[in-house]
């Protein structure tokens, strides 16, 4: 299991006229690990991300995924091969409760037709029905029950960012993309989202790719980290590893390059 | 009778998600339809159904029809009034080459040109937002305006330039024309109206209706959900638009009896937008009480003088009724943007709770 490579970013290069958020950029995600991507704002970290679930199309290189080469695909694409993600700033359809939001990460497994829709019997019920049962046990999982019926909009931000990580259980993504998903949150908030990302890790075996500042959540949770730094990766290693690396170290430390 | 759910324990997902989980309300629902279905036939006087419950109920119909589209797929149109008039002359087209057919199969047929008239316009959306797609269906009502005058084929080649309602029978009975009674017409239009916005609320709260919420809320995270922006946006068009233009055939074939173009203008498409505005953007029950709200206030306001023996100009009363419509549309606008429905819906909570406002769930 360790040794099968999920995806691989190889030699991606992408720009927004002149700037250059991404330079010459590869690395790989294993399935099955945790893998921190880390660097100073502006590093092109979200950037990445973005490309690795079609938002972005890069000008060069290309992404494997389960081994399948592509240049170009679309967000629902993506969505439909088993990718899922977080928002940095939290995007949750914000006139909808926790539960819409969260049945909503279901839309790519319902099938029933339109007519069955319409007059709300047999599969379109039955459907409903079944998936409701999985979206109550990630609601339980993620200890939101209470607010369940609440309209997202309201909700203090570190259960927005809570009910975001629902709605991206709810695909069973093989690979998860989390950007920032401890921002703004409190110790303890903290603990609870590093709960959920290493049960969600161990338990279900999802593929995390996770972009975070905090270096004692990443040492806790990630399995071997890429760091970025004006667009270029300076490091790739467990840890340990890029911790003791010293092109990592002056990057943070804002030694001029 | 309290309004509260206690000892109400939903034990199923099933019966949690009903359309409407509380007894009360299912009660109060089913109230509603006898006293619509039988009270008022039996009560009203013909004034009363075919000038307040007849077209009520039709602007009500197309204003479920556009909040489909602007209060929950989230992309604004102006071209309701258009898209009720393709219903409108489509029906009288197939009531013209099909005049054995039986009406009410027509007026539900007429509804599927409107939508694809409806997706053809759509298609914008997927590239303009906003504003900008609301000049686009503004360039639909005029465009469509055009054809009503220019295609004389449309209303038969008569000198009138007019649409005039056949009679048509069902199980003997006149239904439309002039010879068709206020009652009959009225309980035909209730049906279909209470039947599509049955199904409206069934699709709504499924799949379908969740990524057109999906797609208004934030579109980049939909797409990432699996939504393609283009197939939802058209699906949005073409449902919505149905119920414009079945809105359009029953405004014609069960309420005026004929109409000219002037029937589907601009002003109707945006006395359709302020029902929505003024009911609630994203509700159904807002359809109907901002229909009533706008269709009944200015009947209220002109009985109200005579009421106290006063004697005041036509005129006058309309001025009143639309400045209190205008106030009222920047009210909700800026203050409360899901209208009249979130007003109930905010009272019944209160009501809920109530007295004890803190022990709410
Ligand atoms: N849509 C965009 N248009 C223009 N520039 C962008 C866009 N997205 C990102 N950038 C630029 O790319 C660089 C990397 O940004 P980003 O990937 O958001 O960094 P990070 O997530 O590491 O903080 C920044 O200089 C940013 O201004
Ligand atoms: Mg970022």
């Amino acid at each position: 299991m360790e040794s099968a490579e999920l995806l691989s970013v190889s030699n991606v290069s992408l720009s927004f006229g002149g700037v250059k958020a991404i330079s010459d950029i590869s690395f790989n995600i294993m399935k099955g690990e945790v893998r921190a991507l880390i660097g100073p704002n502006g590093a092109g970290k979200t950037s990445l991300l973005n490309v690795i679930n079609g938002f972005y199309h890069p000008q060069e290189g290309q992404i494997s995924y389960r081994g399948k080469t592509r240049k170009r695909m679309k967000p629902y694409q993506a969505a439909s091969s088993g990718i899922a993600r977080t928002f940095q700033n939290v995007a949750l359809f914000k006139g909808m409760s926790t539960l819409d939001n969260i049945m909503s990460g279901r839309s790519l497994k319902m099938r029933s037709g339109l007519f069955w829709q319409m007059i709300n019997v047999g599969p379109a019920r039955n459907e409903e029905i079944q998936h409701r049962k999985v979206v109550e046990n990630i609601i339980d999982f993620l200890e939101i029950a209470h607010i369940r019926k609440q309209p997202v909009g309201k909700l203090p931000y570190g259960l927005q960012k809570r009910v975001e990580l629902g709605r991206a259980m709810a695909m069973e993504p093989e690979l998860l993309l989390l950007d920032e998903p401890m921002a703004g949150m409190n110790l303890e908030e903290k603990e609870d989202m590093s709960r959920f990302i290493i049960d969600l890790n161990n338990e279900f075996g999802t593929t995390i790719a996770l972009i975070e500042h905090d270096m004692g959540v990443v040492m806790d949770l990630a399995d071997r980290v890429v760091v970025l730094d004006y667009g270029r990766k300076i490091a790739d290693g467990t840890p340990t590893e890029v911790q003791a690396n010293q092109a990592v170290i002056d990057a943070y430390l804002g030694v001029a390059h | 009778m309290l309004y509260r759910e206690a000892g109400q324990f939903k034990t199923s997902y099933a019966a949690d998600q009903a359309m409407l989980p509380i007894r009360q309300d299912r009660i109060a629902l089913v109230l509603l339809l006898v006293v619509a279905f039988l009270g008022v036939p039996v009560l009203g006087s013909d004034f009363f159904l075919s000038s307040i419950m007849i077209p009520f109920l039709v602007f009500a119909l197309a204003a479920v029809g556009l909040n489909i589209l602007t209060g929950y797929a989230g992309q604004l149109s102006l071209g309701t009034g258009a898209f009720m008039g393709v219903g409108a002359y489509s029906c009288y087209k197939l009531a013209t080459y099909f005049p054995d057919t039986n009406i009410i199969v027509l007026v539900l047929a007429s509804g599927v040109f409107s939508a694809l008239i409806g997706v053809a316009f759509g298609l914008p959306s997927l590239r303009i937002k906003g504003l900008y797609l609301a000049i686009t269906t503004l360039a639909a009502q005029f465009f469509l305006e055009w054809c009503f005058i220019r295609i004389e084929w449309l209303y038969n080649y008569n000198d009138s330039g007019a649409i005039e309602v056949p009679q048509r029978m069902l199980f003997n009975i006149a239904v439309t024309g002039p010879h068709a009674t206020p009652t009959t017409r009225y309980l035909v239009i209730l049906s279909i109206v209470a039947i599509m916005t049955l199904v409206a609320a069934n699709v709504l709260r499924g799949r379908i209706g969740r990524s057109w919420m999906m797609i208004r809320d934030m579109d980049i995270a939909a797409e990432l959900m699996g939504i393609r922006p283009l197939r939802s946006k058209l699906s949005a068009f073409a449902f919505s638009s149905y119920y414009c233009g079945v809105a359009g055939a029953l405004m014609v074939f069960f309420w005026l009896g004929s109409a000219e173009v002037e029937a589907f203008d601009i002003n109707h498409s945006f006395l359709i937008l302020f029902m929505v505005i003024i009911g609630g953007m994203g509700s159904l029950t807002g359809c109907f009480m901002g229909a009533a709200f706008i269709w009944v206030l200015p009947v209220i306001i002109r009985a109200i003088p005579p009421f106290f023996g006063l004697d005041m100009l036509a005129a006058t009363t309309e001025h009143i009724s639309n400045i209190i419509i205008g106030s009222l549309i920047i009210f909700f606008l800026i203050v409360e943007p899901h209208g009249l429905a979130r007003l109930w819906q905010i009272a019944k909570e209160k009501l809920r709770t109530w007295p004890f406002p803190y022990a709410s769930s």
